[in-house]
């Protein structure tokens, strides 16, 4: 991975010149929205169906995702693992999750349904790091 | 919505609850600095891609309706225990970039807003932002060389900051000093919702 901390405003604000669109374009066959809700950067995802035999409509991307959250991981972090926008990746996941192949848990929607537990055993554990 | 939350879907795996916390600040105060120095691994990037939808940021009306522009973040991952997963996201801070703060900061469990004493107005948009938006967030002066060396109070005035909200000292380099600065938000965050809240903290 290259430096993150060199770039300037306007690096850091890709437009949209083709290479960095077309291929999440095929890959999604040109949807942009998953089949569900909103799905957040943090929400988790976790492989519940490892076995994909030759599924019609999942290609490379959609196989590297179930391989990948053999461990949970966040929506970000396989956006960062595969190289692709974090939009790309929802309409991925609304794919495997129809068909069963990943289970997706977001998030608190807001933050006051964190319970004091939540915010001590956070306390506890980044004092412990 | 009826997926993802039943442990059935989930399996076997019980998954562990994300929470989210963001670093803020102006150009180069060190907010990549931050998120790596206390994550376990080094600072990944991640792409939000937005489509012009009527945001109400000025200058992006009058571009062609398909038009896309992407916001990169670097973010990184901080894994506590079995139950829980604190991911920390540093990003732009430039106020045209707002409504990707809006999404961002949803559901957010507090923010860092990093300083720097020798340019510290680049702080105050994040600093009305968070204000405004009712998120919880402490102010970390980030403390470079050559900097004069300025007492908190002084900032807490500077920045016009209220007395609840906590000012810390930091190397944004230094893994304890990053930690220290979560630490505080933390307990700024848990002592503001479970404060203001009507009802009294489930268990
Ligand atoms: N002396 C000193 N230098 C620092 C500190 N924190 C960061 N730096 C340096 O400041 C520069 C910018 O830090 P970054 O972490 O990239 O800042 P940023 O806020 O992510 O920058 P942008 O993403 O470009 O806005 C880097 O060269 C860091 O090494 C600090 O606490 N003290
Ligand atoms: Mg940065």
């Amino acid at each position: 991975m290259t430096s993150l901390s060199d770039g300037s405003a306007d690096e850091q604000w890709l437009d949209d010149e083709a290479g960095r669109i077309v291929r999440p374009y095929v890959m999604t066959r040109g949807r942009t929205q998953p089949s569900r809700g909103k799905i957040d950067l943090i929400t988790l995802v976790v492989t519940i169906n490892p076995v994909i035999t030759a599924e019609p409509g999942l290609g490379p991307e959609h196989h590297t995702i179930v391989k990948l959250c053999d461990r949970p991981l966040s929506v970000a972090e396989i956006a960062a693992h595969l190289d692709l926008p974090a939009g790309t990746v929802r309409v991925l996941l609304g794919d495997l999750v129809d068909r069963g192949f990943v289970a997706i848990q977001e998030p608190a929607r807001e933050t006051d349904v964190l319970d004091l537990e939540t915010y001590k055993a956070v306390l506890n554990g980044l004092r412990t790091l | 919505m009826d997926y993802g939350r039943s442990s059935r879907d989930v399996g076997r795996a019980k998954l562990p609850t994300a929470i989210k916390i963001l670093i803020a600040g102006g150009f180069g105060v060190g907010k990549t600095t931050m998120v790596g120095s206390v994550s376990e691994t080094r600072p990944l990037r991640t792409e939000e891609t937005l489509t012009d939808r009527g945001v109400g940021v000025d200058d992006l009306s009058g571009i062609e309706a398909k038009k896309t522009t992407t916001v990169a973040m670097d973010f990184g991952r901080i894994s506590i225990g079995e139950d829980h997963v604190l991911y920390l996201f540093g990003t732009p801070g430039q106020e045209r970039f707002w409504f990707v703060w809006d999404e961002l900061a949803l559901g957010a469990m507090g923010a860092v807003v990093i300083a720097d004493t020798r340019r510290l107005a680049d702080c105050f948009p994040s600093v009305d932002y968070f204000e405004r938006r009712g998120t919880p967030f402490i102010v970390a002066v980030n403390c470079f060389e050559g900097a004069r060396q300025y007492d908190i109070e002084e900032i807490r005035m500077a920045v016009d900051l209220g007395p609840s909200t906590p000012v810390v000292l930091c190397d944004a380099r230094r893994r304890e000093s990053s930690k220290n600065v979560l630490v505080t938000l933390v307990e700024h965050a848990m002592q503001t919702r479970t404060s203001s809240s009507q009802e009294p903290a489930t268990r």
